[in-house]
């Protein structure tokens, strides 16, 4: 790990303040993502600027019958949250699928949105990696790319994003709440995310000093009909290969609303909002669900070890959806898929 | 405990009470928890193993959550109470977990079992296992490569009070 310079921020404005002061500062809370790639060596802070005692950890109710979470709030203390377990039980599932029990002790909100991939290229600082290095090149594209995107990739970057977190945000519409230097600003989970396109060393649409304070997420919850299925090479405590949330209004056997959206494949939670409406009016079918399907993957392209990842995502988004239309959801401990 | 906020220095003084005991330590900012605890203050109990929290050999309860000391900064956890393996037995008795373990031969070579039994306190405080599909899922952030898994299992369901 490369030496640094710690400092306490305040409250948010102070952290703002901090990180605009040194375009080599980083942010830290949990740390489980940034204090791994800092002992790679892919990340290398001139600071680290410790926002883990702002008051960012509260799970409260809005009037307008929203949920807002604080940046801050752990994990695990996120999916244990009788008002998620209530209202956003897709959401619990989800956080419950990755990690471990002590890294979701530890990872906070905010920074589950910011890790970056596990791209073993991005890792690895002896290869070309246009995230890690940009204009280097891309070692996955020619090379180990099992794990790796086959939705919204570019010439530049097939790395998948590896969060199970915000798959289920992207799927309940959730809304980023951003504070930086020139105020405060909110955008959609979806936007928040890019596509790696030409720039793949940039992740996210957060701007130079911007700092999540909070995620938002509007009614419905989707507690009735959802479910939440990650596909990985063990059972437990692994990366996805193909996952799926999946969120579903029933008016009788009828779908009036739905919500598809997938990890593992892109560079950022994959919804298609084409195959939400051919859902919507239709009977909750496999034959609708595998319509559904082929327009969530249209366009989908592999390289030379991930073309399995096509034909997995079209079942498991049929499969996840079928658990939704039938009120069982995947259980994150008791293995069996139904 | 010195303030922090804004110092730009080379060591950072740092209070931690680790198993009831007050330590304050000088410490250079990228020491993690688990460093300060194996080489500052000779608590060798925490074992390293991959160092990037994947493996779970150096869990230790941080104001009484089980988390991975490889992946936090000492300084971060300024001010908390720290149980490690050695603070688990209560004035010479074993802690259940610690007993559990020895009546089911819960390891080999031994290397991962104070993080397993850590882990294992946090996760009978957390009380979200309830069989042992459960235990196993949220016990999955601790390998053992002897493969003790079924009897490390039994033994925590031994210490949860299950037959």
């Amino acid at each position: 790990m490369n030496n640094f310079q710690y400092a306490r921020a305040n409250d948010v404005a102070d952290a703002i303040r901090l990180l605009a002061a040194d375009p080599g500062a980083k942010l830290i809370a949990g740390g489980t993502n940034l204090i791994d790639l800092m002992k790679e060596n892919v990340e290398r802070p001139t600071r680290l600027i410790d926002i883990s005692r702002l008051p960012l950890r509260k799970v409260e109710g809005t009037a307008d019958g929203s949920l807002r979470i604080g940046a801050l709030v752990p994990n695990s203390d996120l999916a244990y949250h009788p008002l998620i377990e209530q209202r956003y039980p897709l959401l619990a599932s989800a956080i419950l699928a990755g990690a471990s029990a002590q890294l979701r002790n530890m990872a906070s909100v905010g920074g589950n949105l910011m890790q970056r991939t596990r791209c073993a290229y991005f890792y690895d600082t002896a290869t070309p990696c246009n995230k890690r290095h940009p204009g280097s090149g891309c070692s996955a594209m020619d090379g180990l790319n099992r794990n790796h995107a086959i939705l919204g990739t570019s010439a530049a970057c097939i790395a998948t994003n590896p969060s199970d977190m915000s798959v289920a945000l992207a799927a309940l519409d959730a809304l980023v709440h951003i504070a930086g230097p020139s105020g405060e600003r909110t955008i959609a989970l979806t936007d928040f995310h890019r596509v790696p396109g030409d720039k793949p060393h940039v992740d996210t649409n957060l701007g130079t000093g911007e700092i999540i304070t909070a995620i938002e997420l509007p009614p419905p919850g989707f507690a009735q009909n959802y479910s939440y299925l990650k596909i990985r090479d063990r059972m437990s405590y692994a990366f996805a290969l193909v996952s799926v949330a999946a969120a579903l209004e029933l008016d009788g056997n009828a779908i009036s609303g739905a919500r598809v959206a997938l990890g593992g494949v892109a560079h950022k939670p994959w919804r298609s909002l084409e195959a939400e409406a051919a859902l919507r009016g239709q009977a909750a079918t496999p034959d609708h669900f595998s319509h559904a399907a082929d327009l969530l993957l249209q366009g989908a392209t592999a390289r030379s070890h991930n073309g399995f990842k096509v034909e997995l995502a079209r079942r498991a988004i049929v499969r996840t959806l079928t658990q939704a239309a039938n009120a069982t959801p995947q259980s994150q401990a008791h293995k069996k898929i139904a | 405990m010195g303030d922090v906020t804004h110092q730009i220095s080379e060591r950072i003084p740092i209070h931690l009470v680790v198993n009831g005991v007050s330590h304050t330590l000088d410490l250079v900012p990228w020491t993690t928890l688990l460093d300060a605890l194996r080489d500052h203050l000779a608590l060798s109990g925490t074992k390293k193993g991959c160092d990037h929290g994947q493996c779970g050999a150096c869990t230790v309860l941080v104001d009484g959550r089980r988390i991975n000391s490889c992946l936090t900064l000492a300084v971060m956890n300024d001010g908390a109470k720290i149980t490690t393996i050695e603070g688990l037995a209560n004035d010479g008795a074993l802690h259940p977990l610690q007993q559990a373990f020895i009546d089911h031969d819960a390891f080999q070579c031994g290397y991962c079992t104070p993080g397993q039994i850590c882990s294992a306190a946090g996760l009978l405080v957390e009380g979200r296992a309830k069989d042992t599909d459960e235990i196993r899922e949220l016990m999955s952030g601790n390998l053992c490569r002897c493969g003790a898994y079924p009897n490390i299992v039994a033994a925590i369901q031994q210490a949860m009070g299950q037959p």
